[in-house]
């Protein structure tokens, strides 16, 4: 057998990337799955719908993912906050619809300019965590149960303010944007470009100041591969929202990303930044890890919960106006019926776990993302409402059984 | 070794309702010596420990830091001193990393981001100041850890701050042979370094091992507190059980 001596650099780089593949593997193997089971599901979904119903690839189905997908992705955002410290938020939906229906009133009844009215449902969003917060870390009830109160009493709050079951229109051209606009193919262009850009500028900036102080880092080759791993994804993506998708495009034309993605991105990175770069992120992972060493280490327990709780409200709050600028209108259903489980699905099939500790705010996306395949491929298949709700019950019971497994597998092994 | 106690208790009295803990508690501690805390199960360590940490407030006494009086009302002022202690359970997280837990509730910030590039090189130093190579890697997670490890980097968290005194809980209840051999190579390392140690313990070979005094409590009261290569295995072993071992210790159940 005869070897080819490589250059030596080469060698050294493909070694680097040798290393945090192998690396990556044994996390795997260790129970660590990561993203690994949303983005395989994704593929697998994705692969058997495009086979079933080949319009599930046609761009204009694409778009509507995003539109579909996007309001319980960024519940789930929030819901991660509440999930890490080992708690649970059921009230996250109904949260949504009362912020929605404080919108729309103050909107189409009261006539309030756009901002006024989305600031106002925001301040709700925040109110309603800080009881929820004050209710769980300071009374000390579980938040189980807490919040299963507030499903219900959010409930009949939202039937109260949208008048016993009257459906509230919105008209405001400014909200329903939101869901139902797209930005100029250039401008799109454009966003991904400032994402990519951006994205390797964290990252190189990162390396050269982590190397000028000797600590270790990742190879410039495994960055690199990343960056163009997202280029590829953000570019391919951007490609097909970009395709024109109207029916009769001389009449109306309907190409562009849907404004709705920049909600989602800036609440990504935000959230992200929140939790790995600042304490207060830090100190949540710690609360939910270890609560009474955190109280030891100075941490403000109560203060870290009450605050994952109006972040988790907040959130719901802004899903809550982009589910009203989508359907137009908001009624007693609106944040109803399957929104909160879908949610946490998408956070629990994203990597988050429910027993606390451990998820990231990029969770909410890719479960999302796996919950919306879900939804609109069985739509598609003309499946009725209750396989799709016997699935995605299913599909998130499945997804709480890999995070007990792994959990387990972690333990046995080590990690976590 | 004739340096003053960098931590001086006297007549330290402690009381849960009815039930007096200490009585008339005297007790020194000296910088660049391992103090060795003795004592049988109730006798007053723990409250002892916590009453120094600033958990638990002290009915009456004097608390001398460095010769100056000093009142400690809760755990913040006892870290303001340089007191760290390392509970027997460590108060590690799981699912952080060794520098985020050296680090936690102490992060260090440039403006709102933390600056973990910092971090990791404080905790670095601090752990090769240790002299120790068992770890891997600082940003292993501490559930990945043996146990001897978590015990070092609870004790290399308490030393990152310029403390004067590390106590240590029972740093080797739990552990095997060899990671106690360790654990206390560290301990004897800390005090070489110049810094008070207080060490609890059940273990008398342990304590022998290490320490450059012994205090031994009996019922609530400090029966002896002595250099331990002027004790026997057995005199402390009778300071324990029954407060006094010939010259040494209370006479007749009160304070000698």
């Amino acid at each position: 057998m005869t070897t080819e001596t490589l250059p030596e650099k080469q060698a050294t780089e493909s070694s680097a990337i040798g290393d945090s593949v192998r690396g990556y593997f044994d996390r795997v193997r260790g129970g660590d799955l990561g993203a690994l089971p949303a983005v395989l599901g994704l593929i697998v979904l994705c692969a058997v719908f495009a086979v079933l119903r080949p319009v599930f690839l046609s761009s204009g189905n694409f778009a509507n993912l995003f539109t579909q997908g996007a309001g319980v992705a960024i519940i789930a955002m929030g819901l991660i906050f509440v999930l890490l410290l080992g708690e649970i938020d059921l009230s996250a939906g109904y949260a949504s619809g009362v912020c929605a229906a404080v919108l729309a009133v103050l909107l189409t009844n009261r006539g309030w300019p756009w901002y006024a009215a989305v600031l106002a449902a925001m301040l709700t969003g925040v109110i309603i965590g800080l009881v929820l917060g004050w209710l769980v870390a300071k009374a000390g009830i579980p938040s189980f149960v807490v919040t299963l109160a507030a499903f219900l009493g959010f409930q009949g709050l939202l039937l109260l303010l949208v008048k016993g079951g009257t459906n509230i229109s919105i008209q405001d051209p400014t909200i329903l944007a939101i869901s139902n606009n797209n930005v100029t193919p250039i401008l799109g262009w454009t966003f991904v470009a400032v994402c990519v850009l951006g994205y390797a500028g964290v990252q190189f900036f990162q390396m050269t100041r982590r190397r000028a102080r000797g600590i270790t880092t990742a190879a410039p080759a495994v960055i690199v591969l990343r960056v163009v791993a997202l280029a590829v994804v953000l570019g391919v993506a951007m490609y097909f929202l970009n395709l024109e998708r109207s029916r009769n495009a001389a009449i109306v034309s309907l190409r562009g990303m849907p404004i709705v993605v920049i909600v989602l991105v800036v609440a990504l990175v935000l959230w992200t930044f929140v939790l790995t770069r600042t304490a207060y992120g830090r100190h949540l992972y710690a609360v939910g890890g270890n609560a009474e060493a955190s109280r030891r280490a100075g941490i403000n327990v109560d203060r870290i919960r009450v605050s994952a709780f109006v972040i988790c409200s907040f959130m719901a709050s802004i899903g809550g106006i982009i589910a009203a600028s989508r359907a137009n209108s908001v009624d007693p259903n609106t944040g109803g019926s399957n929104v909160l489980l879908y949610a946490v699905g998408a956070a629990v099939i994203g990597g988050t776990s429910l027993f606390g500790g451990k998820g990231r705010a990029l969770d909410a996306i890719l479960g999302g993302a796996v919950v919306a395949v879900i939804d609109n491929g069985m739509a598609l298949m003309g499946y009725s409402s209750g396989v799709k709700y016997v699935v995605t019950g299913l599909v998130l019971l499945l997804a709480a059984g890999v995070d007990a497994v792994s959990r387990r597998r972690t333990a046995a092994s080590g990690r976590r | 070794m004739s340096q003053a106690p960098v931590l001086e208790l006297r007549g330290i009295n402690k009381s849960f309702g009815p039930v007096q803990v200490l009585h008339d508690v005297t007790f020194s501690v000296y910088p660049g010596e391992v103090t060795a805390l003795v004592g049988d199960n109730g006798a007053g360590k723990s409250t002892l420990v916590k009453c120094i940490g600033g958990i638990h407030p002290y009915d009456s006494g004097e608390y001398l830091f460095q010769g100056e009086p000093v009142h400690v009302s809760g755990p913040r002022d006892a870290a303001a001193l340089g007191v760290e202690i390392v509970y027997q359970d460590l108060a590690l997280c799981d699912n952080l990393d060794i520098v985020q837990n050296m680090f936690l509730g102490r992060e260090r910030k440039r403006g709102l981001v933390l600056d973990e590039d910092t971090m990791e090189e404080m905790a670095a130093k601090t752990l090769a100041g240790l002299s120790v190579r068992t770890v891997k890697s600082l940003r292993q997670h501490v559930s990945s850890l043996s146990g001897g490890q978590r015990q070092t980097v609870a004790i290399a968290k308490a030393v990152l701050w310029n403390s004067k005194i590390v106590i240590l809980d029972e740093p080797t209840a739990a552990l095997g042979v060899a990671q106690t051999a360790q654990v206390l190579e560290l301990v004897r390392r800390l005090a070489d370094n110049g810094l008070a140690v207080v060490l609890i313990s059940h273990n008398m070979n342990d304590v022998f091992a290490v320490s450059d005094r012994i205090a031994a409590l009996y019922l609530g009261q400090m029966a002896a507190q002595v250099k331990t290569s002027e004790v026997t295995h057995s005199q402390v072993v009778e300071l324990i059980t029954a407060g006094r071992s010939g010259e040494l210790g209370l006479k007749n159940g009160t304070v000698a």
